[in-house]
């Protein structure tokens, strides 16, 4: 095992202060009624308040949301405006799936270790609950055709297209544009393909739930997490599930493939609502301020697989973006202390595990020599996941980033030796990014 | 920043305006006043202040008297001539007096100053504690203008109060900390202060206090700090120049950090009974500096009537209300931080007992226990140990009251005929947490009104 540091870029580094969130909750509950920016205005200003950053001019706020409605171009420029932060402080949205936040982040970062900003914050928020809704294409063709009509017989004309099914709203989802296959039938093809049994899918939720409740009554979030309207904790957490009890949960993906099907809503996420931000800046800045810093933002690296053909399965782009930035940085499997992957459904984190350990796809689709290996399950999302806190598509990065920080700082303070967490996440498109935090 | 200032009684607002203060008046409706309360760019008083004295301590009331020149007061040495000004305050200083016949000629004259003091007017009696080398005489002399002050008190109308600066172990009454009493009284920071006679010691001499910003430079800590009282206090240390780091359970964290993010501090979502809460508020000030100042506000209650107390009931208090303190500044004593104010909020119901609330006074009880014991160790290190014990103040937690019993402890257990708001406990406190205080180590200031709850 390898106990250096990893090598010294050739840049500076980017460090993580600390992160905020709002409390996750399941889609309808608690944020019913509650935007996109509500919540992510709300996450900054946990942020801002944590770190005494009022009036503060960053180098920049960078996040997303997946859901979004197009009157909220500037969803992040104007949660800023909404803030405590200076009015100064510049703002971009961006937008890659369930990656957002990470994507954000990776951003951040590089401008930060280029000498460009001195500070930032990364994150995402989405919500189910106040999602746009969208009318059909037709009802959309017509009302623009009349717009553009210049005579009112051509407006009544262009109107007229319209049959009553196209008042219907189309209903917001996750299916790809390209195989209008939900996520969880695309995944449930690659969980029977890598032959993922019920009971280990089963089992990574129950532990997702434990390691989730035993983090939260440890304190573990109390400076991660600040409360918002009424909710301190992540309501879609089961602290009391059990094995027996997700075991008798009906599947509801995978269902016509054929074979016994094994995803759950027990052991898939559900839709989330939240917010997530991140702190970001140079060592010198953080000095400066004598502001604590947890770990730093050591490097990054996004993949993505040709799914549409079916020549790969929706969300394993992770296993092969993992070894390609490990190599990068001189790293393997051994040398990381925390694996956070994130649990889009209990069988994504199988089957990225999965592949790794397979000598015959490591060497035909990864390029590599052999099996890229085998993880320390005991290393896995040790504080929980996405099945348990429940997954706001762009607040997911955060949440993770945050808690990896804070894992490895603690880590090191007992060790007394650097650690490492390496963090994955899969994403919509064939998409997936991934990073590595490393104590300071 | 909200207005901190405006009563929230409607009865007090009522009284005092239009139609209904005419039917008040007609009916003889117990009218209390509303009460004048601390603006950055207000005169320190309401009026002139005239200073009295016995013969023997003329030459300490010329030296106060020039002291309140230096703050732009407009003041008289004798009430003759004066005409039909109305007193913004009347300062007796009776240092000097051997012998109780010889204060009764400055004592009448103070009385026959009382019809024309102005409403919100100050009385501040200055005087010297009874020590164990005193003759009987003397200890007579000084002990005396105890009960005297908490009777004028009494009498007094219209929001005006009288207070007691007793200056112990020799201290000069012109020294930093009796001056910053005497102000403190005299201003409308003290407008709910009322009948209390605060023992000051030596002090070192400060020049050049900044009045405005008497905090400035300084780093704060509030406990429970979310809400109510604990809000009040850290927006106030905020406006005299504090770094404020506000703490408060995590499940309080929304409203904590709104606190923060309004007075440009720090949010910390902690528990007091965490056993290593006080490491924690030692890392939470690292990045600003360290700590000065140390406010244990949080505090819950859990009334029931000893007979069907559970222990969780009594635990739970005894937890949060005492032990917590108990525990913090223990492990900042151990870490040798210099210069520390502490201030603890006690409560009126600690020293007069309270039915359904023998947990919450014990531990408030305790609190003024552990607040004596306390001083001297923190005096070694330059700091300073005080408590405040608030009366009644209109809250969220007192709002819930029932009506009966909210109006008698609002009306008519305290002279000033009304509850006080958490501005008034906050001001206290930030007093006793500024430099000018030094000389205060190991009291009790009360907040009360003058309630006549107590021992």
């Amino acid at each position: 095992m390898s106990t250096t540091p990893s090598p010294v870029p050739s840049t500076r580094e980017a460090v993580i202060i600390g992160g905020n969130r709002i409390p996750f909750s399941r889609a309808g509950k608690k944020y019913v009624r509650t935007s996109n920016q509500d919540m992510f205005t709300a996450a900054l200003e946990g942020l801002v308040a944590r770190f005494g950053l009022q009036g503060e001019r960053l180098g920049e706020v960078a996040g997303g949301a997946v859901l979004k409605h197009s009157k909220n171009f500037n969803l992040i420029r104007e949660s800023v405006l909404g803030s405590s932060l200076a009015p100064t402080t510049p703002a971009y949205d961006v937008q890659q799936a369930c990656a957002t936040g990470l994507e954000a982040a990776i951003a951040v970062t590089n401008k930060i270790k280029l000498g460009q900003i001195e500070s930032a914050i990364a994150g995402g928020t989405d919500t189910v609950s106040d999602a746009p809704i969208v009318v059909s294409d037709r009802l959309r063709a017509a009302l623009l055709d009349a717009n553009h009509a210049k005579t009112t017989g051509a407006k009544i004309k262009a109107l007229l297209q319209v049959r009553p099914k196209d008042l219907a709203p189309a209903t917001p989802g996750t299916g790809e544009p390209r195989t209008h296959l939900s996520m969880g039938e695309h995944q449930a093809v690659t969980t029977a393909k890598w032959g993922i049994s019920r009971e280990a899918q089963d089992e990574i939720a129950y532990n997702s739930h434990q390691n989730l409740a035993r983090a939260w009554e440890s304190g573990f979030f109390d400076d991660l997490v600040t409360p918002f309207k009424g909710l301190t904790r992540d309501d879609n957490m089961r602290p009391d599930t059990s094995l027996e009890k997700l075991a008798k949960l009906k599947p509801v993906f995978g269902t016509k493939l054929g074979e016994t099907a094994t995803m759950t809503a027990g052991n898939s996420t559900p839709l989330t609502d939240g917010a997530s931000a991140v702190l970001f800046s140079s060592r010198e800045w953080a000095e400066e301020r004598d502001l604590p810093i947890l770990a730093k933002f050591v490097d990054a690296e996004t993949a993505a697989v040709d799914f549409v053909h079916g020549h790969e399965g929706l969300l394993m782009a992770p296993a092969a973006a993992v070894p390609r930035l490990l190599a990068r940085n001189g790293l393997t499997l051994e040398d990381i202390d925390f694996f956070e992957i994130h649990e889009a459904f209990a069988s994504t984190v199988l089957t990225t595990l999965a592949a790794w350990e397979d000598e015959e796809y490591c060497r035909t689709e990864l390029g590599l020599d052999g099996a890229f290996g085998k993880i320390d399950r005991s290393k896995l999302n040790v504080n929980g996941s996405s099945l348990a806190a429940g997954h706001p598509f762009a607040a997911t990065g955060g949440r993770i980033i945050a808690t990896a920080a804070k894992l490895v700082a603690a880590k090191a303070a007992e060790t007394g030796r650097p650690a490492r967490a390496l963090i994955s996440v899969c994403a919509a498109g064939g998409l997936g990014a991934v990073a590595v935090v490393e104590s300071v | 920043m909200a207005d901190q200032s405006a009563p929230s009684d409607k009865y007090t607002v009522a009284v005092n305006r239009g139609f209904t203060k005419t039917i008040a008046k007609k009916l003889g409706l117990p009218r209390p006043a509303i009460l004048r309360r601390y603006a950055p760019d207000a005169p320190l008083t309401v009026g002139p202040v005239l200073v009295v004295s016995d013969d023997a301590s003329a030459g300490d009331a010329d030296a106060l008297a020039k002291a309140l020149l230096a703050w732009d007061v407009d003041v008289r040495r004798s009430a003759e001539g004066a005409g039909d000004v109305r007193w913004g305050g009347v300062v007796l200083v009776g240092t000097s007096a051997e012998s109780p016949e010889a204060v009764s000629e400055a004592v009448l004259t103070l009385g026959s100053t009382l019809r024309r003091l102005a409403g919100n007017g100050r009385v501040v009696v200055v005087s010297r504690a009874p020590g164990a080398g005193d003759s009987p005489a003397v200890a007579a002399t000084r002990a005396g203008f105890e009960g005297f002050t908490r009777s004028v008190g009494k009498e007094l109308r219209a929001g005006a109060t009288a207070n007691g600066v007793q200056l112990t172990g020799g201290a000069a009454v012109d020294s930093t900390s009796a001056l910053g009493t005497l102000r403190f009284f005299l201003s409308a920071k003290s407008a709910y202060v009322d009948g209390q006679v605060l023992p000051v010691g030596p002090s070192d001499t400060l020049e050049d206090v900044d009045w405005k910003q008497p905090l400035a430079g300084k780093v704060a800590v509030v406990t429970g700090a979310a809400r109510g009282i604990g809000a009040a206090i850290a927006r106030t240390l905020a406006r005299d120049g504090a770094k404020v780091v506000v703490v408060d359970v995590p499940a309080a964290g929304e409203s904590l950090a709104a606190v923060a993010n309004e007075i440009k501090g720090t949010a910390v979502q902690l528990d007091v009974t965490a056993a290593d809460a006080g490491t924690k508020i030692l890392e939470a000030t690292r990045h600003l500096g360290g700590i000065d100042i140390l406010v244990h506000n949080a505090g819950i209650l859990r009334d029931k009537l000893l007979a069907n107390m559970k222990p969780a009931q009594w635990d739970a208090v005894i937890a949060v209300n005492l032990a917590s303190q108990l525990r913090i500044n223990e492990q900042l004593l151990t870490a040798g931080v210099e210069g520390l104010h502490i201030v603890s909020l006690a409560s009126t119901s600690g020293i007069a007992g309270n039915k359904g609330q023998t947990n919450y006074a014990y531990s408030k009880s305790g609190v003024i226990g552990h607040t004596a014991a306390t001083a001297p160790l923190v005096a070694q290190l330059g700091g300073t140990a005080n408590a405040v014990a608030p009366g009644f103040i209109e809250t969220e937690m007192t709002r819930s009251i029932p009506f009966a019993t909210r109006e008698v402890g609002r009306r008519i257990i305290p002279s000033l005929q009304q509850g006080g708001l958490p501005i008034d406990v906050a001001e206290a406190i930030a007093f006793l947490s500024s430099p000018v205080a030094h000389g205060v180590n190991g009291q009790v200031l009360r907040v009360c009104g003058q309630s006549m709850l107590g021992k």
